[in-house]
């Protein structure tokens, strides 16, 4: 009698403990202090709006803080794999950190949603996915737009580091088979004083249009000094510029610059049959009822969208594992590299085996500043 | 490079060089009075910067905060100082200085913060928040430990640096400011186009150096600092207080940091980490005139101003590593020319 009573224990405790288990636990690293921190910050208050569960599952989110120190981010992902027995992960703010993040999570095999792009050949992403557009998506709708004008010459002038680099590039993949010309490479750094010797060059070189490689209020500089000086073409910026302090900060001077950006920025202005419209308003609706009138940026959506993303998988890979186990992270790995369309405040994600971003064209709008504000160009 | 280019680069240089300058020369009277290789001098130039930008619109800038809770903290260092001592005069000068003045410009920052569109009250507001951080943080962070070698300091000097850093990303955010341009001017010289701002940068630069030279060569509190930075031991047997020399030369550094943070804030963009760039540059400058000259750091920072705008121009992505690399001669040349001082006993 005792003893079946125990028995009935024990299996109660079993239950009780197998419940817990099937807690779905994700980690987040991300850098909300040092060089990354006015994106970071966006990153990490997505997370206030998060749902209490995942694809049916509680969820339990661990946050560590990386400080935009790739060395930070790489023990923090460890920490979250090895310590928290994470079932997939989040991160981080800035390139080195995110391809930190992406290698450990090849060794440790487990699944990441990188936050920001990677500096890894496809061949390197296996644990990988990545939610935001890629640079190149992104920069081909301003090489569209400036075949569109006949534009034949782009100066360029972006910030002297990786960002810089990889504006620059997605802009000569797609520039040069289109016939135009880029003439000049000028680099700045953010807390540069003046900029004043970059922009002479540029417009010595006369361009039919520049092209900005900076981001957030740092890609203001170089556009005031070109118009101070009297360049009264198209100016380009890229993705890392749109947000509001750019305009504050720019003011009357950067009036018509032209930039692409995901669709949650102007989810008013898309047209009813866009399929990302309900959602990124639906997102954006809540974020600035919680951060305030504007505060909508593309990086919170990148959070949220990586959610969405596992949202969809857990459930499949909860079909033949149970979360917190390796061959969960396994399954979830293999659902989430065929997930379809999935409907985020950035695009529809169709991912492949080969293609673990899965955004097309409809995850890119150019947006203008038109009185102060961002508005579609359409 | 046309006349013309070679023109508008040298306008530029000389406007940031004289912003180099004058950091230089706080860096300076630092060193030579307190021997305090002054990392945060950066950081009044982004303070003053942001909160001038913040006031602008409207809002109270978060370096308030900094400015009571240092002085709170100054006080309470104070009366624990005067309860040892038993004696209670000094006491309420000190609660004066640090808790009733603090509070006084806290309230003129909200008053002027209600006040978008005057200029002059701002300015005011600005570097009355800034110039009182400098003998807080001598008495906070440099003070107890006045007597420490060069390379203590210089430790203490960077985790102050670290910690203003944070305050500043805690109180302004990530992203950067811009004040809005003082009267919009515009002379036209020949082929040049010269702008207000580079002027107001030259002349106020121009003034502030001149007003350091008479306080420096006329005043009993300028000869107590010159005192000092000649013979510590010296000028304290003739009766100059070391910690007030110290006070002195940190108001001044912090003063001329609010000054550079105004003049720059309409020309570019300040971010809250923004400082260290600069101070650094008008560290060349002070390196140059080997940390005791006035006349070759200013010199110097010139010169720095110049590599700068015209290595922008020709190779945009290597003018950071240029511009320090300037560090190596000089140091070379100084290294030879100069005999070899040793450290001063530690006592």
């Amino acid at each position: 009698m005792y003893r079946k009573i125990l028995l009935t224990l024990a299996l109660t405790v079993g239950f009780a403990a197998t419940a817990l288990a099937q807690e779905v636990t994700i980690g987040f690293t991300m850098g909300t202090t040092g060089p990354g921190a006015s994106l970071g910050i966006h990153y990490k208050n997505a997370f206030q709006l998060m749902p209490k569960t995942i694809g049916g599952y509680p969820v339990k989110f661990i946050m560590l803080e990386d400080k935009t120190d790739a060395t930070e981010a790489a023990k923090n992902g460890r920490e979250l794999i090895t310590q928290d027995k994470v079932d997939a992960f989040m991160g981080s703010v800035a390139v080195p950190s995110t391809t930190q993040l992406a290698q450990i999570a090849n060794e440790l095999k487990t699944p990441l949603m990188a936050l920001s792009p990677v500096a890894l050949p496809p061949d390197k992403l296996e644990w990988t996915f990545v939610v935001p557009q890629s640079t190149t998506l992104m920069m081909s709708a301003v090489v569209d737009d400036m075949k569109k004008k006949g534009v034949k010459t782009v100066g360029y002038i972006g910030f002297s580091d990786s960002w810089g680099d990889l504006v620059l590039k997605a802009v000569e993949e797609k520039a040069e088979p289109a016939g135009i010309k880029i003439v000049t490479n000028e680099r700045y750094a953010r807390a540069d004083t003046s900029v004043t010797g970059q922009v002479l060059k540029v417009i010595a070189a006369d361009p039919d249009a520049v092209v900005v490689g900076g981001s957030g209020t740092g890609g203001a500089l170089p556009h005031i000094g070109l118009v101070e000086r009297g360049y009264r073409k198209q100016i380009y910026h890229n993705h890392g510029t749109v947000n509001r302090e750019f305009i504050k900060v720019g003011g009357k001077s950067v009036e018509g610059a032209i930039a692409p950006t995901g669709p949650l920025i102007v989810p008013e202005e898309l047209p009813i049959d866009n399929p990302v419209k309900k959602v990124a308003l639906d997102f954006t609706t809540r974020y600035e009822q919680t951060f305030g009138p504007g505060s909508r940026n593309a990086f919170a959506g990148y959070s949220y969208d990586g959610f969405l993303l596992l949202d969809t998988a857990v459930p499949i890979a909860a079909k033949t594992a149970r979360p917190g186990t390796p061959e969960f992270r396994q399954a979830l790995r293999n659902a989430l590299e065929n997930v379809k369309n999935v409907v985020g405040t950035h695009g529809v994600y169709n991912m492949t085996p080969k293609d673990h971003n899965g955004l097309d064209e409809r995850a890119r709008v150019l947006v203008r500043v038109d009185n102060g504000e961002w508005k579609l160009l359409k | 490079m046309d006349l013309a280019i070679a023109l508008w680069l040298c306008q530029d240089a000389v406007t940031n060089g004289a912003i180099y300058a004058l950091i230089a020369l706080a860096l300076v009277v630092v060193f030579t009075v307190t021997r305090v290789i002054f990392v945060p001098q950066g950081e009044f130039i982004s303070y003053a910067a942001l909160s001038l930008a913040t006031l602008q619109s409207g809002k109270v800038p978060g370096t308030i905060y900094v400015l009571i809770g240092g002085g709170i903290l100054v006080a309470a260092l104070d009366t624990v100082a005067v309860l040892r001592r038993k004696s209670v005069q000094p006491l309420l000068g000190s609660l004066l200085a640090n808790i009733f003045l603090p509070v006084a410009i806290a309230a003129a920052a909200w008053w002027s913060a209600s006040r978008p569109n005057d200029l002059i009250l701002q300015i005011v507001v600005t570097l009355a928040i800034v110039t009182p951080l400098g003998p807080i943080l001598y008495r906070l962070a440099f003070q107890p430990l006045a007597d420490a070698s060069v390379l203590v300091l210089l430790i203490i000097a960077v985790a102050v640096h670290y910690v203003l850093t944070g305050f500043g990303l805690a109180f302004f955010g990530g992203e950067g400011l811009r004040a809005r341009m003082f009267p919009d001017l515009q002379f036209r010289i020949g082929i040049l186009n010269i702008s207000g701002q580079s002027i107001g940068v030259i002349i106020t630069s121009a003034l502030l150096m001149v007003l350091l030279a008479l306080i420096f060569g006329r005043t009993t509190y300028g000869k107590a600092l010159r005192a000092t930075a000649i013979n510590r031991i010296g000028a304290r047997l003739v009766g100059i207080s070391y910690e007030f020399s110290g006070r002195l030369s940190f108001a001044l550094a912090a003063l001329i940091g609010a000054v550079s943070g105004i003049l720059v804030s309409p020309i570019t963009t300040i971010y809250y980490d923004t400082g260290l760039m600069i101070s650094l540059k008008g560290f060349i400058g002070a390196i140059i005139g080997g940390m005791t000259s006035y006349a070759v750091a200013v010199i110097g920072s010139l010169m720095v101003g110049f590599l700068e705008s015209y290595a922008s121009f020709l190779a945009s992505s290597f003018k950071e590593s240029i511009v320090f690399t300037l560090i190596i001669p000089v140091l070379l040349w100084r290294s030879l020319m100069t005999r070899r001082v040793e450290e001063e006993d530690e006592s």
